[in-house]
């Protein structure tokens, strides 16, 4: 595995990666000279692509700490060959997140202001807001994913650092390593430690969509102020993140001959996961139309309406059809096990979810309580370079991962094997 | 004439082709009275580190530790930010709106629990550790694949080196060879 040729397959997918990556910079660089206004936000709807993608890419990257931390603790050993990959796309997904934000701040260099550093302004940051909840969320999320992960590669490190052929890796290798000789004693404390970050990381990943669902629910626009948005948001957080480890691995499994490793029980069972919480997000839409019908509030009303029948009524309809309808084709085993179908249902999922952060976000506020106030609003050029630019570079990412790191755990696939049993004698 | 020292002792270390060897040669090398030993293994044994007779760790006591101070320093942050020294009304409410420094409370304490358990595991494991007296030892590289070692540690009180060889190639060991400092 380690030391196989690679696949000219790798060569096509980075080089194509890399340029989208080379568009996001070209984006970026263009926003830093002319401003957000490149970008079709306005009022009313100041929260465009930008949040929208960040809601989306975030997401995404739940569906890796679940994997690693919330199936450790369930103690389902199926995870061990695809955790790693897994909480790799979380680290990639949560960078790509951060983008977004940064730069829809409008002066992304004055984005240190949101920490609570001593400052000669002698002003601090204002903590009733969710937006300051969210900034601690997403750091603390993105700081204990990186070290989960890393603390997971250590002892591959030193598998790596004992088998590289060439001094410079060995000598790389041996650093990120620090050490490691597989002492029983640091084994155990080892141990110990992966098994507190994974009960810390599971209360964590639930808080950090919650936040950011808050970012929206703490407000009173019509469409946000819903007390069903922290479980509705985790759900499809974990959601759209199972339909990208699809969409990520049913191609890789194939191009590097995995089947041994990740096998068709991961399908199924990731399959599951992916109706169970499409299930979940159906019911959050059903209720949303409830509330708006119950409440008896006409801006409730007119909001839900708006959806069904105003301008955006082909994103809610298409939201429906991809999250509502099509994850019920997974009932069946037949689907599960044709990879093909899998794979575009997964397609089809992950972009139902980014249709729902664009309901959201963009429904909710081009009409709100004064017809006088509302607006439209069209995505432009500049919108899309970005974000087609940031899948280049969380792919672009990955591909660098799979070719220079263990994409799967080997101490951990060791650990399942019979010989690893202890016969007592 | 160049005057060498003869290498120092750090200990003597066998060889073993299976965790179930290993984990049977660190217990009858606990029970004839051997405590400084250590057993190397490509992977976590649970059974290994009871055999050599470690079987507890303060790692949880210094995580809790770190959750407690994360979350009282991440509240108290707050509280003399937004209440102490830089108070300001904000919608009418309360400067101390307690409620609303939860989430960064909680934040905070899942951050300083999770550096404390990652550096806490660094730090009473020794590592980074660039050098390491077993590393010298002709076969270790082997201990990150398929091979697995015990080392008894010439700091032991009961060794004697003749002894040791003896006794380590009493037991179902491939190879046993001395490990210089």
């Amino acid at each position: 595995m380690l030391k196989r040729k690679t696949p000219i397959g790798w060569f096509v997918g980075f080089a194509i990666s890399f340029a989208l990556f080379q568009l996001m910079l070209l984006a970026i660089t263009n926003l830093l000279f002319k401003g957000i206004g490149l970008w079709g936000v306005n009022i009313p709807v100041g929260w465009g692509l930008d949040i929208l993608n960040f809601v989306w890419w975030i997401g995404i990257g739940h569906a890796g700490t679940l994997i690693s931390a919330i199936l450790l603790l369930l103690r389902q050993k199926w995870r061990t060959s695809i955790n790693r990959f897994a909480e790799a796309m979380t680290l990639f997904a949560v960078a790509q997140a951060g983008v977004f934000p940064l730069m829809h701040l409008g002066r992304p260099w004055l984005g240190y202001w949101l920490f609570p550093y001593p400052n000669t302004m002698g002003i601090w940051p204002q903590f009733r807001s969710p937006l300051m909840w969210d900034v601690f969320a997403v750091s603390t999320y993105a700081t204990v994913s990186a070290m989960f992960w890393f603390v997971g590669l250590i002892p591959d490190f030193a598998t790596l650092r004992d088998r590289a052929n060439s001094k410079p890796f060995r000598m790389i290798y041996g650093m990120l390593a620090m050490g490691w000789r597989g002492s029983a004693r640091h084994w155990h404390r080892y141990e110990m430690a992966y098994l507190l970050l994974a009960g810390l990381a599971t209360p964590l990943v639930l808080s950090v969509h919650t936040i950011v669902s808050f970012d929206f629910a703490v407000g009173i626009i019509p469409g946000w102020h819903a007390t069903i948005f922290p479980p509705y948001f985790v759900a499809g957080a974990i959601y759209a993140g199972f339909a990208m480890v699809l969409l990520l691995t049913i191609p890789l499994r194939k191009v590097y001959g995995l089947q041994s490793f990740i096998t068709m029980r991961h399908m199924h069972n990731m399959a599951k996961v992916m109706l169970a919480t499409g299930l979940i997000v159906a019911y959050g839409y059903m209720i949303e139309a409830f509330f708006g019908w119950y409440s008896g509030n006409p801006y409730e009303k007119f909001m839900i309406w708006n959806r069904m029948h105003g301008p955006y009524a082909p994103y809610y309809w298409a939201l429906i059809l991809c999250n509502g309808l099509t994850p019920q084709l997974l009932w069946f085993k037949k689907i599960r096990a044709n990879l093909l179908v899998l794979w575009l249902i997964a397609l089809v999922v992950s972009i139902g979810m980014w249709l729902e952060r664009f309901v959201i976000v963009v429904t909710s506020l081009h009409r709100d309580f004064l017809p006088s106030s509302w607006g439209f609003y069209r995505p432009t050029q500049w919108d899309w370079a970005m974000f087609i630019g940031t899948i280049g570079f969380f792919l672009a990412l990955l591909f660098l991962f799979i070719r220079f790191l263990p994409m799967i755990s080997i101490f951990e696939m060791r650990t399942i094997l019979p010989e690893a049993e202890v016969e007592e004698g | 004439m160049i005057k060498t020292k003869p290498p120092r002792l750090y200990g003597v270390m066998a060889q073993f082709d299976s965790p179930s060897t290993l984990v049977a040669a660190a217990r009858e090398t606990y029970e004839a009275g051997y405590r400084r030993i250590n057993g190397y293994s490509p992977f976590p044994i649970e059974e290994l580190s009871e055999a050599i007779g470690f079987k507890r760790t303060s790692l949880p006591l210094i995580v809790l530790i770190g959750g407690i101070l994360g979350g009282l320093g991440g509240f108290f942050m707050q509280y003399w930010m937004e209440v102490i020294d830089y108070p300001l009304n904000v919608g009418g409410k309360p400067f101390n709106s307690w409620p609303a420094f939860i989430p960064i409370t909680f934040e905070c304490t899942i951050l300083a629990a999770a550096l404390a358990a990652v550096l806490g595991m660094l730090a009473l494991n020794k590592l980074p550790q660039p050098y390491h007296p077993v590393f010298n030892a002709p076969n270790f590289a082997l201990a990150t694949r398929d091979s697995f070692f015990l080392v008894i540690e010439s700091k032991d009180p009961k060794f004697q080196h003749d002894e040791v060889m003896r006794f380590l190639k009493s037991l179902e060991a491939r190879d046993v060879c001395d490990v210089e400092v």
